[in-house]
């Protein structure tokens, strides 16, 4: 037991996929702007590892070594198009927000590193697990920065107006604020980390 | 017997050392600041010393938080940096934009990096473009010099409709709208003789960057060719402070003399290209940034040949 919920912290924790392992930054840094997208991207890479991690994680026996990375971009490229799809229907305007980046989870590395370094060889339980703790650690980690980004590059948070008066700090909003919040945080966060000795 | 040392090499030193560099750049600044509030009023020393004041702050923060020597805040590279930033900065702004500006030149310019002498970037730069980018409205309203009627703020000469309005006489004295330290030529040209007969900085950084400025603004300055004014490009805007006060530091700018003319001449045409086909009006801040990322491959290609050894050494092709 203790064993299955190291699993699933690890990926909020100690191997985060976006502060720790540094993996799938390409969404993260590209839908950051605003907490609603954040979690938006959040859930739907859950959902897509959720998925593909059960799948691969089922069929690890008969997919061929040689061919595999083909086979998982299969079976997730299946997720992306039901999360797309789904999105599309029930929250367009949350769908126009992300745009290309929900197709793009199918190349996102976070989602195929799991498949190929954990799913592939370890059994359903697990993968589970694995797949909720980094989908849970993405989400928190989009969500940390988001907010950051939503309040000071824009003043407001899930589109409300936080403090009156506060000239927003437009760099954040923009594509080269992603990557400084993005640095300082990791650099933050190894600062922390080595201070605890847990690196 | 003890009076024979043995030690390695420099054993010749000069007196120079960085302290005295930063304070000698920082008298030569004065003119030029001195100019700047005549010209805008005295508000505008406010400005300069919240800059500066922020800069040191910041600097004395980190170095106490990085358990460094609290005394190499008297190194004066904080209060240069505040002072540089001050001078690119509009006259007349919210008192927290100078602040905001400090700590970001001081942090994300310089100490993130590790200190003086680590920084890839101009920290003052750095600064400026964050601003510029942030609060775009703050940082293009420019305000008249104060023995004009109308005092509320106006276009810089390098505004494309206003340009024709400003005689040369006008843009070496400084008579007109621009940021608070690089208006007034002359005060600027002062400064930058004091440094180059107490030999601190060279002419190769400062020529190559005006020079090439000059030439691509003549070229194609107007439609067809060899038509445009290229005096007016080389006086106008930032470029005679950012020349000869920002692309020549020390720490962000080629080592040898050849690489010093190439890094002159790549600022000298992106600030051209910028001027003449960018969005903004003035791109002396964003070359001298994108210079400054060149740098490490500058200086990896005009490596001196080391003495006695052959001109073409295997090790120096390779990468």
């Amino acid at each position: 037991m203790k064993k299955l919920l190291k699993e699933f912290f690890k990926g909020i924790g100690s191997e985060n996929p976006t502060f720790r392992l540094v993996l799938g930054l390409c969404p993260t840094l590209a839908v950051s702007t605003s907490v609603i997208n954040g979690i938006g991207m959040g859930i739907a890479a859950t959902f897509v590892l959720l998925g593909s991690n059960i799948i691969i994680s089922l069929v690890r026996k008969f997919i061929p070594d040689q061919i595999r990375i083909p086979c998982f971009i299969v079976i997730i490229a299946t997720f992306v198009t039901i999360v797309e799809l789904t999105m599309k229907a029930y929250a367009p305007e949350l769908s126009k927000a992300l745009g290309i980046f929900v197709p793009l989870i199918v190349v996102n590395c976070m989602v195929l590193g799991r498949a190929e370094a954990f799913a592939r060889k370890e059994g359903v339980l697990k993968s589970i697990l694995d797949a909720l703790g980094m989908g849970i650690g993405f989400t928190l980690a989009l969500l940390l920065i988001s907010s950051i980004r939503e309040i000071l590059g824009n003043g407001t948070l899930f589109g409300l107006l936080v403090i009156k008066g506060f000239e927003p700090v437009l760099y954040l909003v923009l594509a080269p604020g992603a990557l400084l919040v993005i640095g300082l945080l990791i650099g933050g966060i190894n600062f922390l980390a080595r201070k605890r000795r847990v690196v | 017997m003890s009076k024979l040392t043995v030690s390695p090499s420099p054993h010749i030193k000069s007196g120079q050392t960085t302290k005295k560099i930063m304070w000698a750049v920082i008298i030569s600044l004065v003119p030029a600041g001195i100019a700047g509030v005549y010209i805008y009023g005295i508000s505008s020393l406010n400005v300069i010393i919240l800059s500066i004041l922020s800069c040191t702050f910041t600097e004395a923060l980190f170095l106490k938080f990085r358990n460094r020597d609290p005394k190499t805040i008297l190194d004066g590279s904080a209060i240069l940096t505040g002072l540089l930033l001050a001078y690119n900065l509009p006259p007349q702004m919210p008192f927290w934009i100078p602040i905001v500006g400090g700590v970001v030149s001081i942090i994300l310019g310089k100490q993130i990096f590790g200190g003086l002498g680590q920084n890839i970037f101009n920290p003052a730069l750095v600064g400026r473009a964050f601003l510029q980018i942030s609060w775009p409205v703050y940082m293009t309203t420019w305000k008249n010099p104060r023995w004009w009627p109308d005092a509320v703020s106006s276009a810089t000469p390098l505004a494309k409709e206003v340009s024709s309005h400003f005689s040369y006489t006008d843009l070496f004295l400084g008579n007109h709208a621009g940021s608070l330290g690089e208006v007034c030529v002359i005060a600027l040209l002062i400064g930058a003789l004091f440094l180059l007969f107490t030999k601190i900085i060279s002419l190769h950084i400062p020529l190559s960057f005006i020079g090439t400025v000059g030439v691509i603004t003549w070229i194609f300055g107007k439609e067809g060719f060899f038509k445009g004014d290229f005096i007016f490009n080389m006086l106008a805007g930032g470029i005679i402070l950012g020349a000869f006060f920002m692309a020549t530091d020390y720490v962000t700018s080629p080592l040898t003399k050849k690489g010093k003319i190439i890094f002159g001449i790549g600022c000298g045409a992106l600030t051209a290209i910028i001027r003449l086909r960018g969005g903004y009006p003035e791109g002396v801040c964003y070359s001298i940034l994108f210079m400054n990322a060149a740098v490490p491959i500058i200086d990896r290609f005009t490596k001196t040949r080391k003495y006695g050894f052959a001109r073409k050494s295997p090790s120096a092709i390779t990468f």
